[in-house]
């Protein structure tokens, strides 16, 4: 664990990545202490500019704060990113270790699928999706997972392939240990590292999903996230550019952090590969 | 001008700050010939035949190509178009007009009582539904001679002037349609009428062009060379298009309300939010009485005191709308200014609520409701956005739904919602555009019918009394005391009396000179 930490530690812009991740998950764990009552109530003149009337960010079209719209959609944000990646993972994992495991015909149905997937382009897919569901958050999480796993599937099958002729797999198997029992405890706690690294990615582009759909007016109506503030503060930019710009560096700043957070576990979880490149980056 | 002295009047009382010829003339300012007005399409209409299609796009570019018999002032005082002036039988059943001489088509015919026959009688008889609710009420309708026509009823409406605007009723070649199937006859997609400007060309995607038409039936007119209609789909570029001067005119939706102030700001523009009587839009909160508990009347004028309905047209509209006092709109005829809905107060409403007996729970909500948003636009997703923050107040959790435009119709049209928001037409005339909404007998399964469900006998009756009446004086009493019933049952929550803005250029002269606005036929316009 330690020389785990060491390694993360090495990459500097990993460091800086969490930082700024730990805060943005603080920022939402604390958005009702901070800014107690609902993001969507009318507390101020309309486009009040930041530092003005009490707004930190200024105030939307409605007098709503933008700062309490931040906060409490980085709630939304994030929970959307985490739960639909957990549920991409579901798929994709599941996929992924029965097509490297059995191989032949099971190997061959599964990369058809999943190249089905692949073949369309995965944002018309997923407006689609949030189209015909309607938009809520459960229908966003759901059309981002279902977008989203097919990378996970190939990856965890390439994994596999490499993995089930190892020895101390054989050796597993000559004991007699079950099919299941060896795919769980054998070879995946092997194949986590990848895993893990593209989670975190995969988290980031989430947000990025979700973002892009509210900003087009799919998100749930009653959810505040942060495409949605970008989304309703893109018509009257020319009035307040706060609107759009504050929540703009949110996803930006979160977005980035997530992606050196993710550079950062590669580097820690594959030490040999970070130093060939040259040690700390 | 072919104006009648009164009509002129009234128009000029209602719009105080408008340019006329005369006031023009007062100032120095000559009707000039000449010059090319660049403006906008917003969206792009299918076709340009009003008879076709009546949706706000084409009947803007088509009222220039085409024209009615009468066109009406702000008051809705019916003024001399097609028609120099006509006479009703003191029974209220026979309708007589007497035509302009020398009017001819685009094409060289001339216009005769012939082609008004065929166009009432037959062609928007067939074509547009609403005409046809009013039409089929003519026993007859003859040409007595070139000049003259003559509709006879079955029985006295009063409205029956306010239906010959070229909105509704355009006059249309009898010669280019007759025996066709009128909606693929040739002459829809290359209309012919009698206005001031002739169809020249249309780049789909990019513009129309009209031309000055040199056979126009008044001397000297129209002032104008020619009329581009630019088709520009995203608003910012069209608020750019105005600010650079590339167009001088735009209407209708073209420009945001939130960028109106700006434009107001601008010292070469000038903005308008006249010409829209003769339409009359009021917005309401759509209300399902099917569903529980909107059937309590108590909880429907509870919903009403929790809205601020000023708020919505200063801050959401900026100031271009007025906010509603009942189901008729203050510019349409017969409205009553003594029958008021419930005003904003929220203590009202919280007591009325629990007078209904619901008691708001741990988190303080009462009950949960459904909204369906309007999918017109991020103004109208605003709006659902306050109604829901001004209802949590009193303690109604309002759940927004997203819909797109056909899910709305198909959904709001088979009493699929809970609640919704809407706004109608109303044609200058309770029974033409207001009763749809609140009769029993026309809770159907159709859009912009009464699919709230609302029904109250009495409300019935006096519809009915207001639109057998021929005499005003007693049209008025019926519609005062349905307007004091609907106000105490509030079977809607009335939020805006709409408008639109309509900005140009100082230097365009005469752009909204009848309760129509734009929709007009811009003979008179000029560039000085």
């Amino acid at each position: 664990m330690n020389s785990f930490w060491r390694n993360f530690a090495r990459n500097r812009g990993a460091v800086v990545g969490l930082v700024i991740l730990l805060l943005v998950i603080a920022l939402a764990v604390l958005a009702p202490v901070l800014f107690p009552g609902s993001p969507w109530d009318m507390v101020a003149a309309p486009f009040a500019p930041p530092g003005e009337m009490g707004m930190l960010l200024g105030s939307d079209s409605l007098g709503r704060d933008v700062a309490a719209g931040i906060a409490h959609g980085a709630r939304v944000s994030l929970l959307v990113g985490a739960v639909s990646t957990v549920a991409a993972l579901a798929i994709g994992v599941t996929l992924g270790a029965v097509a490297g495991y059995l191989g032949g015909l099971a190997d061959e149905v599964v990369m058809r699928f999943t190249e089905f997937f692949q073949t369309i382009p995965s944002f018309v897919l997923a407006i689609l999706l949030v189209a015909i569901f309607t938009p809520t958050i459960q229908s966003i999480v759901f059309a981002i997972a279902v977008v989203s796993w097919p990378p996970v599937t190939r990856v965890v099958r390439a994994e596999f392939l490499s993995l089930r002729s190892r020895e101390f797999v054989q050796a597993s198997e000559v004991l007699g240990k079950s099919r299941l029992s060896i795919v769980m405890g054998d070879i995946l706690p092997n194949a986590l590292s990848p895993i893990v690294v593209l989670s975190s990615l995969m988290v980031a582009t989430a947000i990025l999903l979700e973002s892009a759909l509210s900003f087009l007016g799919l998100g749930d109506p009653n959810m505040m996230s942060w495409g949605f503030l970008i989304g309703s503060g893109r018509s009257v930019i020319r009035i307040a550019w706060w609107m759009s710009v504050f929540p703009g560096i949110a996803i930006f700043l979160t977005v980035l952090s997530l992606n050196l957070v993710g550079e950062g576990l590669s580097d820690a979880l594959n030490p040999r590969l970070a130093r060939n490149r040259g040690g700390a980056a | 001008m072919a104006l009648s002295r009164r009509g002129l009047m009234a128009a000029a009382a209602a719009t105080p700050f408008l340019m006329r010829v005369e006031d023009a003339l007062a100032q120095g300012i000559q009707p000039k010939r000449g010059g090319t007005l660049n403006t906008i399409v917003n969206p792009e209409p299918p076709v340009l035949h009003v008879g076709v299609n009546n949706q706000a796009p084409t009947l803007i570019v088509g009222g220039k190509i085409f024209q009615g018999l009468l066109r009406y002032s702000a008051k809705l005082e019916p003024m001399p178009e097609l028609a120099k002036r006509w006479e009703v039988s003191p029974d209220g059943l026979e309708y007589t007009f007497h035509l302009q001489e020398n009017v001819r088509f685009h094409d060289g015919k001339p216009m005769t009582a012939e082609d008004v026959v065929f166009s009432i009688m037959k062609f928007h008889m067939e074509l547009s539904p609403r005409a046809r609710g009013v039409f089929a009420r003519i026993k007859e309708g003859v040409a007595v001679d070139p000049q003259t026509v003559k509709f006879t009823l079955s029985a006295p409406f009063e409205p029956f002037l306010l239906m010959f605007d070229v909105t509704v009723s355009a006059i249309v070649p009898k010669h280019l349609f007759e025996g066709q199937d009128y909606r693929q006859a040739p002459a829809v997609q290359k209309p012919v009428g009698t206005g001031p400007f002739r169809f020249a060309e249309w780049q789909r995607g990019n513009f129309i062009r009209l031309e000055r038409f040199d056979g126009y039936w008044k001397p000297n007119q129209p002032y104008l060379d020619a009329i581009i209609y630019r088709v520009i789909p995203d608003s910012q570029s069209r608020r750019l298009a105005l600010e650079t001067g590339q167009v001088i005119l735009t209407q209708s939706n073209d420009i945001e309300p939130f960028d109106v102030p700006q434009m107001r700001a601008q010292p070469n523009l000038e903005v308008q939010t006249a010409g829209w009587e003769y339409f009359g839009p009021l917005m309401w909160v759509e209300l399902n009485h099917r569903v529980k508990p909107l059937d309590d009347v108590r909880v429907r004028r509870a919903l009403a005191h929790a809205v601020n309905r000023d708020f919505i047209a200063q801050r959401l509209w900026f100031g271009i709308g007025k906010p509603a006092t009942g189901p008729v709109a203050s510019t349409t005829r017969f409205h009553e200014p003594g029958a008021k809905m419930p005003a904003y107060d929220v203590e009202a409403a919280k007591k009325l609520l629990d007078e209904a007996g619901l008691k708001p729970n741990g988190q303080g909500v009462r009950f949960a409701i459904k909204h369906m948003s309007l999918p017109y636009g991020e103004v109208f997703t605003r709006l659902a956005e306050f109604l829901r923050q001004s209802l949590r107040q009193v303690g109604v959790d309002l759940q927004l739904e997203s819909v797109d435009v056909g899910t709305w119709a198909q959904r709001t049209a088979n009493w699929d919602f809970d609640t919704t928001i809407n706004y109608l037409y109303q044609y200058g005339d309770p029974t033409l555009g207001v009763e749809r909404s609140y009769v029993s007998t026309n809770i159907k399964k159709i859009l912009f019918s009464n699919v709230s469900g609302y029904a109250n006998p009495k409300v019935d009756e006096l519809f009915t009394e207001a639109r057998d009446a021929a005499d005003p004086k007693q049209r008025q009493a019926s519609f005062s005391a349905v307007q004091k019933i609907l106000v105490e049952d509030v079977p809607l929550v009335w939020l805006m009396e709409m408008a639109f803005p309509t900005i140009h250029d100082r230097k365009l002269h005469n752009v909204i000179t009848s309760g129509a606005g734009v929709h007009a036929s811009f003979d008179d316009v000029f560039l000085a």
